[in-house]
């Protein structure tokens, strides 16, 4: 359970330092009249979906450690059989990260309005998205067909299942980002778009992240910090 | 007092602007079935989680009835008596004390007392409810599925959970049980991120977070844990279904079933336990912090006296709800494990009870000198404190592993967990029902049925639970069908079980006059008023009550004070709403 713990201890940073802004000192019982938030009025008005998005994304992370830790425990079992990563999976990371990269681009051209770069960079991060999980399905094809099936070993198993879930959190920011490409083609202006392509580009961001932990727990690399983990709670 | 001059407003937070993009409804079925608006939301939440509460009532009857007189009711054998306890528990513990405090008291307070017009993502908590529906039908439709419900154990623990043995593991019972519990998480996150994010960005001007009711306060914490625990769930449910459903082995070890070698091996059944109590530990607290904070605000109210230790108040939920993320291994200690590992986990336990003692010292010193008026949410919340204690204090022998590993398997701890969080927050959910069911509906709820109400339930659960503690540390055992004849449990145990029965069908029976009483008095209840409590809150200061769809009328209110000037010297009134500026209303300066 190391990994979710590291998770909630970093959750746990970032809520003390948001509350020790809060006047959490304060003594409310001495103070009457609107108490001016000079914090709040000094930062720029952050918007309730931003929020709203970076609380989720507290949620998908707390998903995906508690899997990570799953793993880890799962792993010392003597049973346990590694497989071999398909070659597919090296194409499919170069896929996301362009995609990340063409929404992060796109994001810009929605600040400065440029209209045609803004529908470009969005039809290009729906088609890496797109290739990435295509590529996906392939890489369990050729697993399947060189005989890892899902049953067959437990390492197997969390394969197939950490991808499929992963995979599933980016279907559905598909969708979001299908959305907002239909809105560019109805020609809203860029400015309009703006909050909509900064929320993909963030939540892109964010499953590329999970996805190079992923990779790196699944290829092994992470077995060094994964033992640290455990060690921290043996 | 300190009056921050009201020339240096500064400039609006995001939320202040007032003209929001409101949803409005169209037609009857938008208003009222699937509707957006967070209080229809709230009411709709709370029906179904009392309906389900109702039928897991009727569980705990049919198995009291079994534990009472076994032998005599002969439909109930060994697997109906399995499946009503999982079903009694799951039901009550996610289905419905989760959703009514977090669903129901969450989606109607939460706007209201902040001073928000709705919830920030109006159609995404919609959809939460419908979601939610979803879950329950799936879970009550394992009722009627070949093989019937999982007989599991609320715990579900593998591998008996999935084994032919078990009632419903090698039917529909467990698949049903798991995939409506991944439906119920997938409802609940939708509703838990307007919660949370409500409160950070909705506010009413002058609403700092430490001017929020504690109630709040407790829904917001809360909220925001159960976002974090209930992923362990999901991934132990989707990992348990793919066990179940595609012959992995996460949690299967090898094993002979029937004398046969199953298809399984290398799996472990205590890495299932793990996920399952990294959720079910924060759950207890997810239940628990809400309960607080509504209690806090009932006390005060209904003694005229400002909360004791605000700030000790906010503290301590904050670390409750931080704690309660590395003590879940205290459930595991009969599991076997590393005795230093035993050591950290007790150590923490009993850390978590510094915090909820000052919540305790702080609800009696609130009561200290104040003017106590024992109206049906008093009383609740009276008792609440003192079943709360109850509880508390055996959950301190228990976190002991030396006193946790002989008491694990009796009825001890049954006792235990029933008082602290089955009676304690159920009386706690009455007691905010009676305090904000006028708000509702506009009527008061009828004062005699209510204390009749009261007395049953208080007493009774008392004497439903008390006596279980005797019979855990003579040794009975939990879970056990039929006891039967042991050497250790004298005929004297058989004739108090034969009482707790009959007590908890009195006990039962009883909440037909509280869904009477809910009933009735929407048609002839006392006409209550705005404010019949006389409260300082927000949601006491609508302009219309019941509150209209947008809450507030032309404007937003504006928040001048913390939630708790009662008893205010001076004062026209004996207490100062929130959004009154000065302490004479009639003069209508403002100071600055």
């Amino acid at each position: 359970m190391g990994s979710i713990l590291v998770f909630l201890t970093a959750l746990l940073i970032i809520a003390t330092w948001w509350l020790s802004r809060q006047g959490l000192m304060s003594k409310p019982w001495l103070e009457q009249g609107v108490a001016v938030d000079w914090l709040a009025a000094r930062r720029a008005p952050s918007s309730a979906a931003k929020v709203g998005l970076g609380v989720f994304l507290a949620v998908v992370g707390s998903l995906f450690a508690l899997f990570i830790s799953a793993y880890a425990i799962r792993m010392q079992m003597p049973d346990w059989r590694a497989l071999p990563l398909p070659k597919i999976l090296w194409l499919n990371t170069g896929m996301l990260v362009l995609s990340s990269v063409a929404l992060h681009g796109t994001r810009k051209a929605a600040r400065r309005g440029e209209d045609e770069e803004l529908r470009l960079g969005l039809l290009a991060a729906g088609v890496t998205a797109l290739a990435f999980l295509s590529g996906q399905l392939l890489a369990w094809r050729q697993l399947t067909a060189d005989g890892y099936l899902l049953a067959s070993n437990s390492a197997n198993a969390f394969f197939y299942v950490l991808t499929g879930i992963h995979g599933l959190h980016l279907l559905g920011g598909l969708i979001a980002l299908g959305r907002t490409i239909a809105r560019a083609w109805r020609g809203i202006a860029p400015e309009r778009l703006q909050l909509s392509v900064e929320l993909c580009a963030t939540y892109w961001h964010f499953l590329l992240f999970v996805w190079l932990v992923l990779l790196s727990v699944l290829t092994g690399w992470a077995g060094d910090v994964i033992d640290i983990c455990r060690q921290l709670l043996a | 007092m300190v009056d921050v001059p009201l020339g240096h407003i500064g400039p609006a937070h995001a939320a202040d602007v007032d003209d929001v993009e409101l949803y409005h409804p169209h037609s009857w079925v938008t208003k009222y079935v699937f509707s957006q608006d967070a209080k229809i939301i709230a009411i709709q939440y709370s029906a179904t989680a009392l309906t389900v509460g109702l039928i897991a009532l009727v569980l705990s009857w049919l198995m009291r009835l079994q534990l009472g007189f076994p032998g005599v009711f002969s439909f109930i054998d060994a697997n109906a008596y399995y499946q009503f306890i999982t079903m009694h528990g799951m039901m009550m513990v996610v289905y419905v004390l989760t959703a009514l405090f977090l669903g129901g008291f969450g989606n109607y307070l939460i706007p209201l007392m902040v001073g928000a017009r709705d919830m920030v993502f109006p159609y995404v908590n919609m959809v939460s409810f419908w979601v939610y529906l979803l879950a329950v039908l799936i879970l009550v439709a394992s009722f009627f599925a070949p093989g019937g419900p999982t007989g599991a154990g609320w715990t579900l623990y593998p591998p008996q959970a999935i084994l032919s043995g078990t009632p419903g593991g090698q039917d529909w019972g467990i698949i049903l049980m798991l995939v409506s519990l991944i439906v119920f998480i997938i409802g609940f996150t939708m509703g838990g991120l307007n919660y949370v994010v409500t409160v950070l960005q909705a506010r009413a001007r002058g609403m700092t977070l430490m001017r929020m009711p504690l109630t709040v306060w407790g829904i917001f914490t809360a909220s925001f844990m159960a976002l974090l625990a209930f992923p362990a769930l999901f991934v132990g449910s989707v990992m348990m279904l793919f066990d179940r459903t595609l012959g992995t082995s996460f949690f299967m070890p090898a094993i002979v079933e029937m004398g046969q070698t199953l298809d399984r091996s290398g799996g472990s059944p205590i890495l299932f336990q793990h996920l399952f109590w990294f959720f079910g530990h924060p759950e207890v607290y997810i239940v628990a912090l809400p309960a607080f904070g509504i209690v806090s605000d009932l006390i005060s109210t209904h003694a005229r006296r400002n909360i004791f230790g605000y700030r000790m108040m906010v503290w301590a939920l904050l670390a409750i709800g931080a704690l309660s993320f590395i003590v879940w291994a205290h459930h595991m200690y009969v599991s076997g494990m590393n005795p230093y590992f035993g050591f950290f986990f007790a150590t923490t336990t009993l850390i978590i009870a510094i915090p909820t003692a000052i919540k305790v010292y702080n609800w009696v010193l609130t009561l200290w000198r104040g003017d106590i008026h024992l109206t049906v949410p008093m009383l609740f919340a009276l008792a609440f404190i003192v079943t709360f204690v109850n509880g508390g204090l055996t959950g301190l022998f228990l976190g002991n592993v030396v006193v946790d590993v002989p008491l694990s398997d009796t009825m001890f701890v049954v006792a235990h967990f029933h008082m602290v969080m089955g009676v304690a927050p159920i009386l706690v959910i009455f007691g905010a029902i009676y305090h904000w069911y006028p708000k509702i509906t506009g009527r008061m709820l009828n004062d005699p049925l209510g204390k009749l109400h009261f007395w049953v339930t208080f007493l009774g659960a008392y004497a439903i639970f008390f006596p279980m503690h005797y019979l855990g540390l003579m040794g009975v055992p939990r879970r056990y069908h039929e006891i039967g004849e042991m050497a250790f449990v004298p005929a004297s145990a058989h004739t108090l079980n034969a009482f707790i029965t009959i007590v908890a069908l009195i006990v039962g029976a009883v909440q037909l006059i509280f869904v009477f009483n809910l009933f009735w008095s929407l048609r002839y209840g006392r006409p209550s008023g705005g404010n019949p409590w006389r409260a300082t809150t927000l949601e006491w200061q609508t302009p219309e009550t019941p509150p209209p769809h947008g809450n507030w009328g032309a404007k937003l209110p504006v928040v001048y004070r913390w939630a708790y000037d009662y008893s205010v010297p001076g004062a026209v009134e004996d207490f100062l709403p929130q959004n009154q500026p000065s302490a004479q209303p009639a003069s209508g300066t403002i100071h600055g």
